[in-house]
């Protein structure tokens, strides 16, 4: 069987390499592996746990809300602190335009091309472009005169003859199934949502300073202050600034990608049959009510493709096996996976000495851990959150899916898929940058009674705390499940562990050799030319990878407090 | 106009593409020319930019982006720059040849694209390197299509114009090098002595900081002024403390005591909540970030001090600077940084002594303000 490498994977955040056997032009069998390490985690222990969440951030700038809202729910959760309402309602909006941001840039700027020939959209015909755009949305921008705008645009860009970012690639390629017109229409709102997604981010700017890398979590609260008397805190002028991009960003959704994403599938609903991979799945849910903490989102895990029936999730259950990676248990030996709380991991490198052409694929081929749940994997993101909710009857999501799977004629069935796992995203996107603007105003209610609490100031002294305490925090990522665990003693760090969606999702294979979520879906994949990857990309990429995410060490037997440079 | 410019132009004056438009043809009339050649030489329409670009010779400056041991948020930051926009910088103004994440092509094809940027542009192109680069154990804990970051670094920043570490993991090491250094992690220059490299820290590095860097390289064809650190001094000249909007509350003696509380609200001054600004060179609060909406001290978190060397073990996010010597404005980065580590690091070994005190100390009236 040929083996076939793609290394770099691009168009992902992170440092991704998949090796695959090809027959008869399918794809046989496959192996993911993470090339790149930090060792984030046996860097925070010893340190002060109010920064483990700018800590954590650093592990990815993508996803970058994500690590500091779960660290700060872990560390609260081991303390047993309670953040007022004000703050639990910012970080819900904060979430919330985090993964309408990072969604919809994933669907234009990291996975449109693997279905869209941008120079396809070269003989389009602009009237007929903007005849097809008005058959499906009612966005102003569409006209026949910005259509024709983008394609000069992109002509001059072609002509001189330096492609840039989009030399090299697959144009051409029997693959792409779209009509230029459809090409032509995808171009010019991959331009047009560069723009749109500056300009909406800028609610995390007002809310916590920046993005990415938002500079306002603390544990108890958020360090943005309310006061509608101020111009130093968030006030009335603020809030309907918020408000504005709120809308801003809800009508892209309504009006640009959710079209967009329907029409490109309906070109590609051979994809609903691609891809499936593991059929398990697994949601930690998400928006906590501020007063009961119930989630809006359900969580639960959906076993083998069944929607009939829903189960609770146990933390407990989840374990990490180490057999494929490069690590080592001390204890334990091969073959024994470990809870995160007792979860033992040394890094150790037994791949080949770079430059290499292969890995070693029937021992350890890589730095991310196979974590598993009751042993079985489980595959992580918008599609195991809608699954989720759409089998616990979640309303508003079973409205929307039904809507989508509608719009494509095809049944639930075809969720299970690489498609399923793009329009996913789509409808995620949908009711997120709707559910929004119910934060925003129930934070308005709150203020205008009168509540301008944002922190929880009682254990903000780490002389409060017990000499040791444990806890955990989960928060449905944009990428899925995300899990921190920590253990804190004499007011330090003495372990840390994140178990990541993208751990889960680009997990090698386990101590039964059952393949992760990305190897298992690759199987079975058609190829239509055997040196270029472009359908490993639509699968690979339908999981929206984040690579510097997964890969993570911890290390739950040291004391070792961090050692100091004095100058 | 400086040689180099000047240099383009006469290349391009001798241009195919040149020389029609001189006689009246026109841009569009050139692209349907080589269209038309083309297919006249039964090639496929696809072929058409490789024909233009043979006749073309007027090329926009290459960039190649390489992402090593990193997060990726300074790519983020790349993608909310204001002026130029991302699009601008593509489409107009650079031949952004090679970037992982934005780049269509992957694998072999991804591979070749860089090395022949490499290849075509020797010596003339500019590399940003967004990342640190592991150096143990033969750089094992980053590659790249079977080549470690560090091989990869070695040749592509060797063989650059000139190298822009964005962020602090590229500059210096960043997180990644942070105790206990787990991969040997460090910045471009030193993994790389020979390149001319300039340093942009911050986490992530302010986007309007490195297209500003970028505009002035290709306006003025060399890198911009540094300090001892290789910070450009337009970005890093000056402490945060210099130019923050809540210097008069610190003059004043007004601090915020708890997050939340009454002076929080009316936007008090935050060393005491432990901001980083009084030690930190950046033009944060001039610059502010996502287009000049907000940043961390208007949004009421204090600075940490993220575009330091070593930032990272030297300055927990909460821990009240101590008293910083000579904290006169005209203080350079390197006085003052010195002074900076050795005094948070001294506490920070004393961790249990300097949480017994905290919140009794007073710090305002020991930083000897205007004597320096």
């Amino acid at each position: 069987m040929a083996r076939i490498v793609v290394d770099p994977i691009t168009r992902i955040e992170g440092h991704l390499r998949i090796e695959a056997e090809l027959a008869g032009g399918t794809i046989k069998d496959a192996w993911s592996s993470s090339t790149m390490y930090r060792g984030i985690e046996k860097i925070l222990k010893g340190r002060d746990p109010r920064d483990a969440w700018y800590w954590t951030q650093r592990i990815c700038g993508v996803c970058t809300t994500v690590h500091s809202i779960a660290s700060i729910r872990a560390v609260e959760n081991a303390l047993k602190i309670q953040a007022p309402p004000n703050a639990e309602l910012i970080r819900n909006l904060i979430i919330c335009t985090q993964l309408v941001h990072d969604h919809t840039i994933h669907f234009y700027h990291l996975h449109a091309l693997d279905w869209v020939d941008i120079t396809s959209a070269l003989q389009a015909d602009p009237t007929r472009t903007a005849s097809l755009a008005a058959s499906i949305s009612d966005w102003p921008k569409n006209s026949a005169t910005y259509f024709r705008e983008v394609q000069e645009k992109l002509k001059a860009f072609v002509g001189t003859g330096r492609l840039g970012p989009f030399a090299n690639a697959y144009w051409g390629h029997p693959a792409y199934r779209l009509p230029p017109e459809a090409n032509l229409m995808a171009t010019a709102h991959y331009l047009e949502a560069l723009e749109w997604q500056k300009e909406i981010i800028k609610i995390q700017a007002i809310l916590g300073s920046k993005n990415p890398h938002p500079q306002t979590f603390l544990v108890g609260g958020m360090a943005i202050p309310i006061d509608p008397d101020s111009q130093n805190a968030l006030n009335a002028d603020k809030l309907m600034t918020i408000k504005r991009l709120l809308v801003k960003a809800n009508q892209f959704v309504e009006k640009v990608y959710i079209p967009d994403l329907l029409a490109i599938a309906s070109y590609y609903k051979d994809w609903a049959a691609i891809g499936g991979g593991v059929g398990n799945y697994l949601s930690f849910g998400e928006f906590p009510d501020p007063v009961s903490g119930k989630l809006w989102l359900p969580s639960g895990t959906v076993m083998n493709r069944d929607l009939s029936k829903l189960l609770p999730v146990d933390q407990q259950k989840i374990t990490e096996q180490v057999d494929h990676a490069w690590y080592e248990y001390k204890q334990g030996g091969a073959g024994k996976g470990l809870h995160p709380f007792d979860g033992e991991t040394e890094e150790k490198y037994t791949g080949p000495k770079p430059p290499y052409d292969y890995l070693d694929v029937n021992g350890k081929y890589t730095w991310v851990k196979a974590p598993r749940y009751e042993e079985v994997p489980m595959e992580v993101g918008p599609l195991a959150k809608l699954l989720v909710a759409y089998a616990a009857g979640h309303k508003e999501t079973k409205a929307a899916v039904d809507m989508v799977l509608g719009h494509l004629g095809v049944g639930a069935g075809a969720l299970f898929s690489t498609l399923g796992r793009t329009a996913a995203r789509g409808i995620d996107t949908l009711l997120l940058s709707r559910q929004a603007s119910v934060y925003l105003e129930q934070l308005i209610d709150n203020i205008g009674k009168g509540d301008y609490r944002i922190h929880n100031n009682e254990k903000w002294d780490p002389k409060s705390w017990p000499a040791e305490a444990s806890g955990y925090g989960f928060h449905e990522a944009s990428r899925g499940a995300l899990g921190h665990w920590i253990k804190i003693k004499d007011q330090k760090i003495l372990n840390y562990q994140t178990v990541v969606p993208t751990t889960w999702n680009a997990s090698p294979r386990d101590t039964k050799g059952q393949r992760g979520p990305y190897e298992a879906a690759l199987v079975g994949t058609p190829m239509a030319k055997t040196d270029q990857p472009l359908e490993i990309l639509r699968t690979i990429h339908s999981f929206d990878p984040c690579l510097a995410c997964a890969v993570h060490v911890a290390d739950a037997t040291g004391n070792e407090l961090i050692r100091v440079r004095v100058s | 106009m400086d040689g180099k410019n000047k240099a383009n132009e006469d290349s391009g004056r001798l241009s195919v593409a040149r020389l029609l438009q001189e006689k009246g043809v026109s841009r569009r009339d050139f692209l349907a020319f080589c269209s038309a050649v083309t297919a006249a030489m039964a090639l496929p329409a696809t072929m058409a930019p490789k024909v233009a670009q043979a006749l073309d010779k007027v090329q926009r400056p290459t960039l190649i982006w390489l992402n090593l041991q990193d997060c990726t948020a300074d790519t983020e930051a790349l993608l909310r720059a204001a002026n130029p926009t991302v699009g601008e910088l593509i489409l107009d103004i650079l031949s952004v040849d090679y970037h992982e994440t934005i780049m269509a092509a992957a694998g072999h094809q991804a591979e070749a694209a860089l090395e022949k940027a490499v290849q075509d542009y020797k010596g003339k192109y500019i590399c940003i390197v967004e990342g640190s680069i592991p150096v143990k154990d033969g750089g094992i804990y980053g590659c790249i299509g079977g080549k470690s970051f560090h091989q990869l670094a070695k040749h592509v920043c060797g063989n650059a114009a000139a190298t822009i570490a964005v962020g602090t993991c590229a500059s210096y090491g960043g997180i990644a090098a942070a105790a206990p250094n787990p991969t040997g992690a460090v910045g471009v220059k030193k993994a790389v002595p020979g390149a001319t490299v300039v340093n942009m820290p911050g986490c992530p590095c302010n986007a309007e900081n490195i297209t500003a860097v970028v505009v002035h390289y290709l306006t003025f064809g060399k890198l911009p002024a540094m300090d001892s650190r290789g910070r450009p001094l337009f970005a890093y000249g000056k402490r945060i403390h210099d130019n923050c909007e809540r210097r008069a509350h610190f003059d004043a003696g007004q601090f915020v005591e708890m997050w939340g509380d009454d002076a929080h609200r009316k936007g008090y001054c935050l060393y005491k909540m432990g901001c980083k600004g009084p030690a930190t060179f950046h033009n944060c609060p001039t610059q502010r970030f996502n287009e000049g909406t907000s940043w961390p001290v208007a949004a009421g978190h204090g600075c940490v001090g993220c575009a330091e060397p070593d930032f990272w073990d030297t300055s927990p996010l909460y821990r009240r600077l101590p008293n910083v010597p000579g904290f006169g404005i005209e203080q350079n980065a390197d006085k003052i940084g010195a002074a900076f580590a050795a005094g948070v690091a001294g506490a920070f070994a004393i961790h249990g002594v300097a949480n017994a005190v905290r919140g009794k100390s007073k710090p305002a009236d020991k930083t000897s303000e205007g004597e320096g």
